[in-house]
């Protein structure tokens, strides 16, 4: 472990102007995945930037009924939000089923979107890997790969990627449209969630489109007026990330999908918005049916690899399944 | 000494609890030297087979709080005669992957860790070859297996039998390597005080350890002693000496201060050892009627470059059902991997798996019930050494537990029973292993105001053996729990075997029940039987295994029955209830006893669905080396478990009737559950763990 600086910072301002001049420093919220990755070499930062009393911990309403969730609000605590349980239940399905009690109580929403993939090729410093060290290969194209991504891969040359991001969480507001709220050295922005994370493209090093020196500041959540639903398929019932999981909510007129958020995790280098099989899906009939054909045609670009062919029917499954699931009643 | 209600059978609450629970007991990470204590990290091989051609150590030796780094070419030599991997960094040659190839001794933890990614290391190494199979063409018959078992058995005209039998059943089975994960990493604090040594342990037997330490340093009894009062967990990983503790003692030798090594959970995958991967298959002949002619079991496993650990994974089968015709053997292939060692039941646990199995699949030939199947196999003496039995209880494990699982009425059929979305199935499945006792010293001391003091070398653990070693003492002496202090886990108290083998009560026990009797045969013949005024100071043993154990076949059974849900969208599985029945003798500790045999059982189930280690083949290396990605069952995993056992009363296993239960409960859990499984889908995955992905492997899907 490097030895590195502890930093606080009075303001969200000063704390951003403090990293912008700090080119090998980080945030720390809750450190829940920085400081392992610490430990293993892996994050080797000079100085940490202690941003966990920064921003605001509260989640607050928003003139439009949405919600304003700050960076620095506990997974626990927006899992039992009130207004988030009964407005967004994805939401707090989404986070329960993430991680244990213990870090829940201690992960920030800022930290828990910018967390890193669990690749074992990525976490262990003596194996290759084009995310933690570029053209040094990707361990897992050809190794131990029955938990990773199947879509938008990279699958050859120097940024070769084949891992996943691991929020479940993260699934879910991209499922809803929120909007990342971000300081920096230049001011303000807003950072769609749908373009907050990235595919590994030409540079697998980069999770994100965020900046150095960015801090996310807070979480809006627009109105989502439908029912809504978190599911999540695991090797075990607790306590591991997801081989798939599946954010969903759809409202349904007369028999027919009048609007529909479809998203993965688990099959992809970022939150996987499903976009295709939410164009298949509006207009049509709400049946079991339609439902397959869009999980298809969402699923058409899959690429899996030697050991994750799996991946492809569990995902198509549970798009059936949720949707048939939300619908039930209103078919 | 007066009369008390008998203690052994009672569910005494732990006597260490309440300091465990507030955090005063100390492990061997706690233990206070009176001293600044230096830490130890490892350099650790990145190749499975080869030479070091280069290890560069003065950017490291540089740093400052660095107080030495270890490495072949000056760290101390070692005395001859040591196994396996305990020549700590006297080769310069690699056997596999996470090998200590170097140390550094430094002021803190974090000085060491840092240190070590500064020692440059370079090799001349071979492509790894890491994969199991049965077709390689260096397979070979080891001597002998594990505690003395014969490699192979034949018994009749296996092959003539099956080529007969009306129903034949032909499968083979798989278990992944898996590793032996306590909470309690293996951790060694040593401290030398002029040419003797104090290592304080996570063991499973401080007895184990002073051996190879003697011989490592070239001491003599009595200028060693291992100190090990608490260990957290324990599955067989601590039963032997690995090179941790051999590398603790001489760091703290060339530095000539306290040092602690405590191995980080990613370490624990290589330097510890781990289960054999094995593949085994598994031919049964029978009759129309499900008595089988013919059982033939053949295991293939792995062992280490530099190691032979033969697993005694057929032997459950030479055991357990009748049949004219029989056949176990076991071959190994030495691959570029750490040494192997033992894990909770070594052997009897994926045997099991695939013996238990192969009688699910039979019975769904023949269309009889599985239960009905194993009573009509039940044999009348040990089938293969054709002694009777000291005891045996199969036959009412399964009859009760069907009992208080609710067999009765159960569909044979598979795939055929819905609840909403999930497939529900049961299975069933029995459980035995190895009654044995083993030598064991004691020494009771009565002090003259009625106390009394019961010393010997035995180890709690996380099993209950601090209060089960009391309680046993107090009916043993007459005397209540609170007139005994117990002294174990330190190597200079009586020998003892250690925690394994589920021989720690039965070994230590009989020591203890032995050596009382001596104290009131003195009593009463020197002094009237009153306890003289000045004490009194008596030394027992037992001298080793059962006077009958020549004579008597001597096992534990037992039987699991669950329920087993599958969701047909997912392949998720889900076991929301079990009832395991247990024949095991003695229970001394009603409170201890379910938490071992509840232990056993869900670790079988955690086998079943969630545990296995992967290796890279390519890259040679155990990919999943942390418990984020090395599953091991949840709370949420493991349902309702009704954990039951029998009374038995056996003369012949040791003074006091018990046959160890550390083991039992995990033997046979994994195919009750791969049997409910099937039953649930109709799909009979036959390569543990039973994965999501093997539900869409098995229907064609991916």
């Amino acid at each position: 472990m490097r030895e590195f600086r502890y930093e606080r910072a009075a303001d969200p301002a000063s704390a951003v102007a403090l990293l912008a001049a700090e080119p090998e420093g980080a945030f720390l919220g809750g450190g829940t995945n920085l400081v392992d990755l610490m430990k293993l070499g892996v994050a080797t930062p000079d100085v940490l930037v202690d941003v966990r009393r920064l921003t605001s911990a509260e989640v607050a309403e928003l003139p439009d009924g949405g919600l304003r969730i700050g960076a620095a609000v506990p997974n626990a605590d927006l899992a039992a939000d009130r207004r988030v349980r009964e407005r967004f239940p994805v939401l707090s399905q989404a986070l329960l089923a993430g991680a244990s009690g213990q870090l829940r109580n201690r992960a920030t929403t800022g930290g828990n979107l910018l967390q890193r993939t669990r690749c074992s090729y990525f976490t262990d410093v003596t194996r290759p890997c084009n995310k933690r060290s570029p053209g040094s290969g990707c361990g897992a194209l050809q190794g131990v790969h029955r938990n990773h991504a199947v879509l938008g891969q990279t699958l050859e040359g120097p940024a070769t990627c084949v891992a996943t991001h691991p929020s479940d969480m993260a699934v879910a507001l991209a499922a809803l449209d929120a909007v990342i709220r971000v300081l920096g050295p230049d001011g303000e922005r807003e950072v769609p969630m749908a373009e907050l994370h990235r595919l590994p493209g030409d540079d697998a090093t980069r999770d994100t489109t965020l900046r150095h020196g960015e801090l996310v500041t807070a979480i809006d959540l627009p109105p989502l007026g439908m029912p809504s639903r978190y599911r999540k398929v695991r090797d075990r019932a607790s306590f591991a990330f997801a081989l798939v999981s599946i954010a969903a909510a759809v409202r349904v007129a007369d028999g027919v999908v009048d609007d529909v958020r479809l998203a993965f995790g688990g099959v992809a280098h970022k939150p996987w918005r499903a976009t295709t099989a939410e164009d298949a899906l509006r207009g049509r009939p709400a049946t079991e049916e339609s439902f397959a054909a869009a999980a298809d045609a969402e699923l058409a670009a899959a690429t899996p690899l030697r050991d994750n062919a799996f991946k492809v029917p569990l995902a198509r499954n549970l798009v059936v399944r949720t949707l048939l699931q939300l619908t039930e009643g209103a078919r | 000494m007066t009369t008390v209600d008998r203690l052994v059978g009672a569910g005494v609450e732990r006597i260490d609890g309440p300091a465990k629970v507030r955090g005063t007991a100390p492990y061997a990470y706690e233990q206070d030297p009176g001293e600044p204590i230096c830490s130890v990290a490892v350099v650790q091989s990145t190749v499975n087979r080869g030479r070091i051609t280069r290890l560069d150590p003065t950017a490291a030796e540089a740093m400052p709080g660095v107080l030495a780094v270890l490495t072949p070419a000056n760290a101390p030599r070692l005395g001859e005669g040591l196994a396996s991997d305990l020549p700590v960094l006297q080769s310069l040659d690699v056997h596999y992957q996470g090998q200590i190839v170097a140390a550094v001794v430094a002021e803190s933890s974090e000085i060491a860790k840092a240190a070590v990614g500064a020692v440059a290391v370079e090799y001349a190494a071979h492509e790894p070859d890491v994969v199991l199979s049965t077709d390689r063409p260096d397979l070979y018959a080891p001597p002998q297996l594990m505690a003395g078992y014969e490699t192979d058995s034949v018994i009749g005209d296996v092959e003539g039998a099956l080529a007969a039998a009306a129903v034949t059943v032909d499968a083979t089975y798989e278990t992944p390597t898996q590793h032996n994960n306590p909470i309690e990493m293996h951790t060694s604090m040593a401290r030398w005080d002029g040419d003797r040594l104090t290592l304080w342990d996570a063991n499973q037997g401080p007895h184990n350890i002073v051996n190879d330490l003697m011989t490592a340093f070239g001491l003599e009894r009595g200028q060693v002693r291992v100190i090990s009062p608490y260990v957290g967990g324990a599955f067989g990983s601590k039963a032997f000496t690995h090179p941790n503790q051999i590398l603790a003692a001489m760091a703290a030798k060339v530095v000539g201060r306290t040092v602690v090594f405590e191995l980080t959970r990613q370490q624990m995958f290589c330097l510890v050892g781990h289960r054999t991967p094995t593949i085994q298959r598994v031919r049964l002949g029978a009759d129309a009627e499900g008595r089988l002619t013919a059982i033939s079991h053949e295991v293939v496993e792995h062992t280490s470059r530099i190691s032979e650990f033969a697993e005694q994974t057929a032997t459950p089968t030479r055991v357990l059902y009748a049949a004219p015709h029989r056949r176990t053997t076991h071959r190994l292939a030495r691959l570029d991997v750490p040494p192997p060692t033992i894990m909770r039941a070594p052997g009897e646990t994926p045997g099991m798996f695939a013996l238990e199995s192969a009688m699910d699949e039979l019975a769904h030939s023949l269309g009889i019930d599985p239960v009905e199947l194993r009573v009509r196999n039940e044999p009348e003496r040990d089938p293969e050494r054709d002694v009777p039995w000291s005891s045996r209880n199969l036959v009412a494990c399964l009859r009760t537990g069907a009992e208080r699982f609710g067999w009765a009425g159960r569909d044979l059929r598979p795939g055929v029973r819905e609840d909403g979305r999930w497939l529900v199935g049961t299975g069933v499945a029995a459980a035995t292993y190895p009654a044995r006792r083993r030598k064991a010293e004691c020494r009771i001391t009565g002090h003259g105001d009625g106390r009394w003091t019961v010393e010997i070398d035995g180890s709690d653990i996380g099993t209950g053996a601090w209060t089960a070693l009391t309680q046993i003492s107090a009916d043993a002496l007459g005397v209540g729990l609170g007139a005994v202090e117990l002294r174990i886990g330190d190597s200079d108290l009586p020998f003892a075997g250690g925690a394994g083998g589920s021989t720690g009560l039965a070994s230590w026990g009989s020591a203890i029940v032995l050596t009382a009797r001596e104290v009131r045969r003195q009593l009463d013949e020197r002094y009237g039987g009153q306890l003289p005024a000045d004490g009194i100071v008596v030394k027992g043993e037992v001298p080793g295994p059962s006077p009958h154990a020549e004579q008597y076949s001597m096992h534990a059974f037992g039987a699991h029955f669950v329920e087993v849900r599958v969701d047909r969208d997912t392949g998720e599985v889900r076991l929301p209830r079990a009832s395991s029945v247990y024949a095991a003798g003695t229970i001394v500790n009603a409170r201890t006893a379910r938490s071992q045999f509840l232990g056993g059982f869900s670790m079988g189930v955690s086998m079943a669905l969630h545990e296995g280690t992967i290796a890279d083949e390519r890259l040679g290396h155990y990919v999943n080396h942390d418990l984020a990605e090395y599953h091991v069952a949840t709370n949420a995993d493991i349902g309702d478990i009704d954990i039951h056992w029998l009374d038995e009363d056996d003369p012949y296993v040791n003074e006091l009737g018990i046959k160890g239960i550390g083991e039992i409960g995990i033997t046979g859990a994994a195919a009750a559950v791969a049997n409910a499984y099937w039953h649930a889908t109709g799909l009979r995955v036959r390569d543990l763990p039973i994965t999501p992905d093997k539900y869409f492997r098995a229907l064609g899907q991916g």
